[in-house]
């Protein structure tokens, strides 16, 4: 256990090949999230099916090391186009645009990425000591205990999602709606088909995935008219080395947002949060909070920091537990599935070669990703400024061959416009989307943990409160759901009996 | 921004309505070994249709404030959405590279006024370069029209 389990990961990951494919994942990841309309999730759905002939070991590497890259990618769209590609780069276009309009892309550039490795290390390097512990733990769980975690999983975008409550909500039910159309496993019985022959085969989440976040992503974009604008930037070597002597001066800010990030990451829905409270923190305990959203370098660094290390953390309860704690995580979840492994803690019993050659290519992808954004960025900054009318119809064939790849189906890539049209809609009216996705993922996981966990009680409801470990985590999920209730009656309460002192 | 809220919850009611009419069908009790099949689906559509309905009646309280979407807005929005449409009903009928090559040339040549010469290089060089990635790398398939089938494949 432990550092034996690293060094025969390293094993798997640092062979030629798989160094060669997590390259070529951090290169198309970080086009992939600067592309407009491409981010993580529906970037790693569209290539999901070209993995379905590698080994799963390259195959997780590849989509991991598409994810690095994207995170990476996002950062670049963020600061020199004020374009967040992601909800959790929102917070670092705040300072980081303003910087690459006063000429110091570089710098942002450089303090972006720097961050980003710092986070994401971080969480690695407590995601190889928590993993095996978590899923020796996992192992002794039962049917209502998964269902106590799926519970506590949805709770936490309703109770700290932040937004309309009952529309995260919304998205929530419609996601497993969607995950229940076609037939019941169980009962061999056909559900919200009506008929159509369709309809059977059901909703396939990268199709939703591909529609929502990319197609929906594009039309949301281009409102503003059929055009891209960025900053230039000039990316030399003395810039970078100039930055990091800069950066040790805000080693706190790392070590908060690093801890923000995997605290709120390892639960769904935590890196837009955790950066936004690692960029809010270190506004507060600033010297110069007035700098910031001028143009603060400390404002890249705390956001940035907190959301890779958040979206590595989103990594660990999909090994561990089959649950996974992002979008992007979600569909690497359904690529496991169709590569023939059972997500979840019998991975590190059954897979420990992939499981820990999976961890070890967390080290190498974001050391490869990091010196790759860093030599490349004027590269991957050109991608930009490829002319609107090119580079558009050239996303939407792109994700079209995604949505047509899952299946062999045509339907699916009119599903993908659909789902396009209802991405569009939701992100107006702040229907969140992840919540869905993960809803559509996890749909007959929970369902089937809910029927064996009613089984087992003969129908009784009381079984997610008598077993320990259930008892404790349904608690938590009640606690979370009811969060939108308790705190304004909590804040209403305080204000009008004690006026707080401090 | 009011119509829009109001109008999609209001949908979003309705579909969960069709939901739980299925699950009353498929029996939402307890049948001869666990829950029926519309046990799942039934509860979800009771949640879905209460939130719902509180979401219609707080956009219906709320005073109307800012458009979805304006005229200005959504002209670009259908300028990407209509040949995006138009793109995968051509595809039923001439596969996805001949559809992909000849929607990237009409919206070079519509949208960016590119010269003539890039637009026919990219209409052909796109699909092409899609062609070898998927069918020969990966031996993913793709729909195919009479073009593929004239070519041989």
């Amino acid at each position: 256990m432990g550092i034996e389990d690293l060094l025969l990961g390293f094993q798997v990951a640092v062979t030629p090949h798989n160094i060669v494919v997590a390259i070529l994942g951090v290169g198309l990841g970080t086009i992939i999230g600067v592309l407009p309309g491409l981010g993580g999730a529906n970037g790693v759905a569209i290539l999901l099916p070209l993995t379905f002939t590698m080994p799963p070991t390259s195959a997780i590497i590849l989509l991991t090391s598409i994810y690095w890259g994207a995170l990476f990618g996002g950062a670049i769209t963020s600061i020199l186009f004020n374009i967040p590609g992601e909800p959790w780069s929102v917070a670092t276009t705040f300072d980081g645009y303003p910087l690459a309009q006063q000429g110091q892309g570089g710098q942002a550039l450089t303090a972006a990425f720097t961050s980003s490795f710092v986070g994401a290390f971080f969480s690695i390097v407590l995601i190889t000591f928590f993993a095996a512990p978590l899923a020796e733990i996992a192992l002794k769980f039962g049917p209502p205990d998964f269902f106590a975690i799926q519970l506590l999983t949805f709770s936490s975008f309703v109770g700290l999602g932040g937004g309309n409550p009952l529309k995260s909500l919304v998205s929530i039910v419609f996601g497993f709606m969607l995950a229940s159309v076609g037939l019941d496993i169980v009962t061999g019985q056909l559900r919200l088909t009506f008929g159509v022959t369709d309809l059977m085969k059901g909703f396939d989440f990268i199709v939703a995935v591909i529609g929502l976040f990319g197609i929906g992503e594009i039309l949301l974009s281009v409102e503003e008219g059929l055009r891209f604008q960025g900053a230039r930037t000039g990316m030399k070597l003395s810039v970078v080395f100039d930055t990091w002597k800069i950066l040790p001066r805000y080693w706190r800010t790392f070590v908060r947002g690093s801890f923000i990030g995997f605290w709120m990451g390892f639960k769904p829905g935590g890196a837009t949060p955790a950066s936004f409270m690692s960029y809010a923190f270190a506004k507060r305990f600033s010297r110069n909070p007035e700098r910031f959203g001028k143009g603060e370098l400390e404002g890249v660094v705390a956001p940035e920091t907190a959301a890779h290390a958040a979206g590595v953390a989103a990594m660990l309860p999909m090994i561990t537990l089959g649950i996974p704690g992002s979008p992007t995580a979600a569909v690497m979840l359904g690529g496991l599935i169709i590569w023939g492994l059972q997500p979840g803690p019998m991975l590190f019993v059954e897979q420990r070669e992939f499981v820990w050659g999976l961890i070890a290519s967390m080290y190498t992808g974001n050391i490869i990703g990091v010196a790759m954004v860093l030599a490349f960025v004027p590269f991957f900054a050109a991608i930009l400024r490829i002319p609107f009318a090119i580079l558009t119809p050239v996303i939407v064939v792109v994700c079209a061959v995604g949505a047509y790849a899952v299946h062999n189906a045509m339907i699916d890539i009119w599903y993908m416009l659909l789902f396009g049209v209802v991405g569009y809609v939701f992100k107006k009216l702040d229907y969140p989307l992840a919540p869905l996705v993960l809803a559509l993922v996890l749909g007959d996981l929970a369902e089937n943990a809910l029927r064996q966990s009613l089984i087992m009680s003969q129908g009784s409801l009381e079984i997610f409160f008598t077993r320990p470990i259930a008892a404790v985590i349904t608690g938590l999920a009640i606690l979370f759901f009811a969060l939108p209730v308790i705190t304004p009656w909590w804040r209403s309460r305080r204000a009008g009996v004690a006026p707080p002192s401090a | 921004m009011r119509a829009a809220d109001l109008t999609t919850a209001v949908v979003l009611f309705l579909l969960a309505g069709v939901v739980l009419a299925d699950a009353l069908r498929l029996g939402i009790g307890w049948g001869t070994d666990g829950p029926k099949s519309g046990f799942f689906p039934f509860w979800l559509a009771v949640v879905g249709m209460v939130t719902c309905a509180v979401i219609a009646a707080q956009a219906a309280r709320r005073r109307a404030k800012g458009t979805f979407v304006t005229r200005e807005q959504a002209r670009p929005v259908l300028k990407v959405l209509g040949p995006a449409a138009a793109l995968v009903l051509a595809m039923q009928f001439v596969g996805l590279y001949v559809a992909a090559g000849v929607y990237i040339g009409l919206y070079m040549h519509w949208i960016g006024r590119h010269a003539w010469w890039l637009v026919a290089l990219l209409s052909v060089a796109i699909p092409v370069i899609t062609f070898v990635i998927f069918e020969r790398w990966f031996l993913v398939p793709m729909p195919k029209g009479p073009l593929e089938d004239w070519l041989g494949y």
